[in-house]
């Protein structure tokens, strides 16, 4: 178990009323990549900025590297900030941008220009030092946002949505960098975005958050293959999770809707238990497509239209009264109309109790 | 609509009876405004007898400049016969320091409302934004109180204050709006690097933020230097400024009617706020939609 860098107590924030943080938990190892995935409004840009210390929380702790730093100012707590809209000073060239932090702290000259130097040199940006923001492309512009951070040298990097104003391809560029930089740094990283791919590439842990509360904190995988409830399931993943609704009878042991039976046989998440209203989610590559009926295996399904994704094909069929995806090798193509069978791999599966909307 | 046919907007004619009407109008409206101008440029380039003839419109027989000398090193207001130039000294001495004071004093006030709020901090912009829908004059006896027991009743200084203190609602209001439509993430990120309060102000907001002190400058530049109301309230007469001593002047009852003088003696108040608004005219317009945008 390595050391805690940033440990989040009880941490609750009110806006008048509104509570928009409720009494939230979170401790992130050293060197750790911690991501903060959610829809908008989830609190999650609340909470980097609560960590960041621009903002006032109403109740509870933050510490950083074992120091309580829930009332300290955002440069005495060892954070280096990116923000979406890269907030670089227009008036500066971005050699005054990265130095502004250092100057402020009263660093002597030599140290700054040592540690610009590196920055530079890291970010690939050294060129550019003596050119104003306003003559940098919107890459160039988030490695410059990036150097700031890093001219700090601290230890903790806190991102908030920093590729979401990049078109798709500097993006997945930017991602990767931002990838390689901590393997070479090793900071502790907390990195808000809302984009489901940045999450799982990223991170060694996903917060999944919705209405200021993280409802799952786990490794990508096991957020992908194991939601904790079904508002996890269905926003991680794109094309989304499958979800049939019914119930489980047999004392557990299966699944039943629409006179449509299926063994729960080999599901991970152990003794089931009967109940009058379950969600089966099904992820789209977890189902293949055959031609013959398996009993307890397969649901008949009709194709309704397929879309070829390049890669492969995603087949859209309605089985059982309800709408569903499938994934396809992309050579495969199905006549609209056609009566298939959908084998279902149970060990993928998740099963969720309909009234808590929690995982069993 | 069918496919054939000329395409595009209609040609237009330039002597349409459209452009006639518009031009005309706009031609009338503008000979209409600089009408009295026209006036008091003639007049103040007659000699009196001229004047005495009538015809208010011609351009004068015989040019003299000595009415403009007159009205300003000459022109008597009560003792003095030093003409509008001590008025004219006066106020630069009263709007140098209200300028600068009210703009520094608003350009923080905005700031620190949009980006350093407090308790409370709504509240005491609702309060401020209300002061400058109280008029004047109700303020006036109590702040003659005031300015009393401060002991810089009659004095410059006091006249500086009341300035500054009348010129907050309108500067603050539109501080705030010009530094609410900076992007915040800026302000973040200076904090982050370790910026204060006055680091943020000078370094980051500054710098930025020409054009909304230009607009401030113009307002005040010529908001202050038409005063008359306190001007004529809270000073002593060899402190009053320019307005009021061309109002001493204008309207003295003793003597002949000087009308070339009392025209260039306008004219000359007048053309402090006039060199403003040609030179800054574009900086102006531009200052007040940006100010405007966001609100």
């Amino acid at each position: 178990m390595t050391a805690t860098s940033i440990s989040v107590r009880d941490l609750t924030l009110n806006f008048g009323a509104v509570s928009v943080l409720k009494t939230l938990n979170l401790d992130v190892a050293e060197g750790e990549f911690i991501v903060l995935l959610g829809p908008s409004g989830c609190g999650k840009s609340t909470l980097l900025n609560c960590l960041a210390g621009l903002l006032d929380i109403t109740d509870g702790e933050i510490w950083i590297k074992g120091q309580n730093v829930t009332w300290a100012e955002p440069s005495e707590r060892g954070i280096g900030m990116v923000f979406q809209s890269y907030a670089l000073y227009p008036q500066m060239t971005v050699r005054g941008n990265l130095s502004f932090g250092l100057k402020n702290a009263r660093m002597p000259q030599a140290e700054i220009d040592k540690r610009v130097a590196r920055a530079a040199e890291i970010l690939q940006i050294g060129p550019l030092l003596d050119r104003k923001p306003g003559a940098l492309s919107g890459g160039q512009r988030q490695r410059v946002a990036i150097g700031r951070a890093l001219v700090r040298d601290v230890d903790v990097f806190l991102f908030d949505e920093p590729l979401s104003n990049l078109d798709a391809k500097l993006r997945s560029e930017l991602r990767v960098e931002i990838k390689r930089l901590h393997s070479r740094l090793n900071n502790t990283m907390v990195y808000v975005t809302h984009d489901q791919i940045e999450a799982l590439t990223l991170a060694d842990r996903i917060a999944v958050m919705r209405g200021g509360i993280i409802q799952q904190l786990d490794a990508p995988q096991v957020i992908y293959n194991k939601p904790a409830n079904l508002f996890v399931a269905g926003f991680i993943g794109s094309p989304s999770m499958n979800f049939l609704h019914g119930a489980t009878v047999d004392g557990g042991n299966a699944f039943e809707l629409n006179g449509v039976k299926l063994s729960l046989e080999g599901y991970e998440g152990g003794a089931v238990g009967a109940r009058a209203k379950a969600v089966l989610g099904l992820r789209p590559e977890h189902l293949e497509i055959v031609g013959a009926a398996e009993p307890g295996r397969t649901i008949p399904a009709v194709v309704e239209l397929d879309e070829p994704m390049g890669a492969d094909s995603l087949v859209w069929l309605q089985a059982a009264g309800a709408q569903m995806s499938v994934r396809v090798p992309v050579e495969r193509r199905l006549a609209r109309g056609a009566e298939v069978h959908l084998r279902v791999d149970m060990t993928k599966a998740s099963v969720f109790d309909a009234g808590t909307e929690e995982r069993v | 609509m069918t496919g054939q046919g000329p395409r595009g907007a209609k040609p237009r004619r330039r002597l349409s009876g459209r452009n006639i009407m518009l031009y005309g109008t706009l031609l009338f409206v503008s000979l209409y405004y600089l009408l009295p101008l026209w006036v008091m440029v003639m007049t103040s380039l007659k000699g009196m007898p001229e004047i005495r003839m009538g015809n208010i419109f011609a351009p004068p027989v015989e040019v003299t400049f000595q009415p403009w000398v007159k009205a300003w090193a000459e022109a008597c207001t009560g003792l003095n016969c030093d003409g509008l130039s001590r008025g004219f000294w006066n106020s630069v001495r009263i709007l140098i320091p209200s300028v600068i004071l009210s703009i520094l004093v608003a350009s923080v006030n905005g700031y620190a409302l949009v980006n350093w709020r407090f308790k409370g901090s709504d509240v005491f912009f609702t309060v401020l934004i209300f002061g400058s829908f109280i008029p004047y004059q109700i303020m006036l006896y109590p702040i003659v109180i005031l300015l009393r027991e401060m002991g810089i009743y009659g004095t410059l200084w006091g006249l500086v204050l009341v300035h500054t203190i009348f010129g907050m609602p309108i500067l603050t209001l539109l501080f705030r709006n010009y530094f609410s439509s900076l992007p915040e993430e800026l302000f973040k990120a200076a904090r982050v690097d370790g910026a204060g309060f006055w680091a943020i102000y000078f370094r980051i907001m500054l710098p930025m933020s020409l054009p909304i002190f230009v607009v401030a400058i113009i307002l005040q530049v010529t908001g202050i230097w038409n005063d008359f109301l306190f001007g004529v309230v809270y000073t002593k007469p060899e402190l009053y400024p320019m307005t009021v001593q061309l109002n001493n002047i204008v309207n003295s009852v003793q003597g002949v009617k000087e009308y070339n003088v009392n025209m260039a003696a306008t004219l000359l108040t007048g053309l402090v706020p006039l060199i403003v608004y040609f030179v800054s005219g574009k900086l102006f317009v531009r200052g007040i939609a940006a100010g405007a945008v966001k609100g």
